[in-house]
């Protein structure tokens, strides 16, 4: 084994984290996989939840679980209050600028299916153009597809350079009067870039074209201020930013989601029905149509809570430490290319490897206890960008450490063993 | 082959396995082949595209596979390659039934079939549950391109 001091040095102390005490707080963390000790890599796929998320269900379920927004006694009146609570911590977590412009979904994809579905329709026309980049997830292409079937609309592809990042001069030719929505993936899953979404929100603006901004891999990691970034929607699943599954958010500007027809219909959303006539309730309620995923919302504000509490700009500046560490470590591994170079990066390393196929790399690095993500990452059209059907990724989290990275490129030289 | 003990790998990077991977047999594109399949599996990118030539009694005389991919399905397909020489198609279903329900079978049963010969050695590959599908997609070729066949044959009488 050589030896793996790569040499980035202890860090900032401000920056370095208590990692073992951090670490205490995700019981899942504490176990062995294949006899090994877990190192979860796979954090873009999902993260882990602390203990207090965990919590925050069970005493929800424990203590609070009624419907919301319905009964006049004091269970529900528990529950709204709490699901509340939790949309203004995650609207100040974002700096929105008002609660109503938080609209509680699943997840990032049916965030974006909303505003296609909604916004789309009423929008999109014959002959106009929706822009989206070579690196997008398939949740923000093929609603998009689909969009532009029914409506006879054409999505203009921005394209990247080969390490990944967006090309400015090429996204700003694309727009033109025909373009009415521009949606962009704000961190790619697949290669890490963070696109400079400001300057790409200006230069959309300048058209007068609203931007949306898939930010899945995006919140968990970096300040996300959508007032500062001035998008008109932003969208992002809870399960990434350690809270549960099934709850995510869409941020719009409020005049943007007035005047949006309702996505579905159904409880919640109405204000009075009868079957000549229904008035739809006011935001956000006219996109929450039935009972909605109460105990996550909950769990998301204590996760929302939880990441407060370590500072977001802590948990960045320590992830891009790790990242430095870790992009050193296998770049030294000479039968490893990296796949995603670009200047302005997230906590992914997405990998191949000469003549060894993902799959395999995947099932040896378990057989060492460490869970990494292998496939096309939802991503096809970008893997046959770089001509490659599938890539091997460690995504970071702020409770790694550059002992989890000495492990994964420890492990790759068995990979490299068993394949010799 | 290094020795890799301390791995809990379960023999999946067995001998034979990496050796039909190293150096797959029958990779010849056959130019007249009788029957002719291609799968795809897009999650992974593996893809196989096999080709069989009969003979006058309807027996297997040559075996064209391009795979491509991870290393279970690229052994897969070199071994089943070997498999198929001098076997009627009624046989090969058969075969591929086998295989099939012996890799869907108990992990625990050790000794799964004797009939599979060498393929045999891909039955680790069971204690992977995720992998299984690499070493199924040569098998789901063949039984596509069998049906194919019988159904192009039916339509030229």
């Amino acid at each position: 084994m050589t030896d793996r001091n790569a040499s980035t040095q202890k860090g900032d102390p401000l920056l370095e984290f208590d990692v073992a005490k951090i670490k205490d707080d995700f019981p899942i963390l504490k176990q062995t996989v294949n006899g090994k000790p877990l190192v979860y890599l796979d954090n873009a796929a999902t993260s882990q939840k602390p203990q207090s998320v965990i919590d925050a269900l069970v005493d929800y379920y424990s203590a609070d679980n009624s419907n919301v927004h319905r009964g006049v006694h004091t269970l529900s009146q528990r529950a709204t209050d709490h699901y509340e609570e939790a949309r203004s911590k995650i609207r100040r977590f974002i700096n929105a600028d008002d609660d109503r412009e938080l609209i509680f979904v699943r997840g990032t994809t049916e965030a974006i299916n909303l505003v296609a579905q909604t916004f789309g329709r009423e929008n999109i026309r014959e002959g106009d153009e929706i822009i989206i980049s070579a690196m997008e997830h398939h949740s923000n292409i093929v609603p998009w597809q689909i969009l532009c079937q029914e409506q006879g609309a054409t999505l203009k592809i921005a394209p990247i350079d080969d390490s990944g990042e967006l090309l400015l001069d090429d996204f700003e030719n694309l727009l033109n009067p025909k373009t009415k929505l521009v949606s962009l993936v704000h961190v790619s899953n697949a290669l890490g870039s963070i696109i400079p979404a400001k300057r790409v929100i200006e230069m959309a603006h300048a058209h007068g074209v609203p931007v949306l901004l898939d930010g899945a891999q995006a919140v968990a990691h970096c300040r996300v201020d959508v007032q500062d970034l001035d998008c008109d929607f932003y969208a992002f699943s809870g399960h990434k930013l350690y809270g549960p599954t099934g709850i995510g958010i869409l941020y719009g500007k409020a005049d943007l989601l007035e005047a949006m027809p309702p996505y579905q219909g159904g409880g919640e959303m109405i204000r009075s029905v009868t079957f000549e006539k229904t008035l739809y309730n006011v935001l956000p309620h006219k996109f929450e149509a039935g009972t909605p995923n109460i105990a996550g919302s909950i769990g998301l504000g204590a996760a929302v809570d939880y990441v407060n509490e370590l500072g977001i700009e802590r948990i960045g500046a320590y992830e891009k430490q790790l990242l430095e560490y870790g992009t050193e470590l296998l770049s030294q591994i000479s039968s490893v290319q990296l796949i995603g170079t670009a200047q302005d990066k997230s906590g992914i390393l997405s990998f191949v490897m000469d003549g060894i196929h993902p799959h395999d790399i995947g099932t040896i690095l378990d057989a060492e206890g460490i869970a990494i993500r292998t496939g096309h990452h939802c991503a096809q059209p970008l893997m046959d960008r770089y001509g490659i059907a599938a890539t091997a990724r460690a995504s970071l989290a702020f409770y790694n450490t550059r002992e989890d990275l000495d492990a994964l490129a420890e492990a790759i030289d068995r990979v490299i063993e068993v394949f010799s | 082959m290094p020795n890799v003990p301390d791995v809990p790998l379960d023999g999946l990077y067995g001998d034979l396995i990496l050796e039909h991977f190293r150096g797959p047999r029958n990779r010849a594109v056959l130019p007249d082949a009788d029957l002719e399949a291609e799968e795809f599996n897009p999650f992974c990118g593996d893809r196989i595209i096999l080709q069989l030539k009969l003979d006058d009694t309807g027996r297997v005389v040559q075996v064209g596979v391009q795979s491509e991919g991870c290393s279970i399905i690229q052994a897969t397909a070199s071994l089943m390659s070997e498999a198929m020489r001098g076997k009627k198609l009624e046989e090969l279903e058969d075969l591929a039934g086998l295989f099939r329900e012996t890799m869907r079978g108990n992990t625990e049963d050790e000794n799964p079939s004797a009939d599979l010969g060498p393929l045999q050695s891909l039955t680790v590959v069971r204690r992977f549950p995720v992998r299984i599908k690499c070493a199924l997609l040569p098998w789901v070729a063949l039984e596509e391109g069998i049906k194919n066949y019988r159904s192009s044959q039916t339509r030229d009488q």
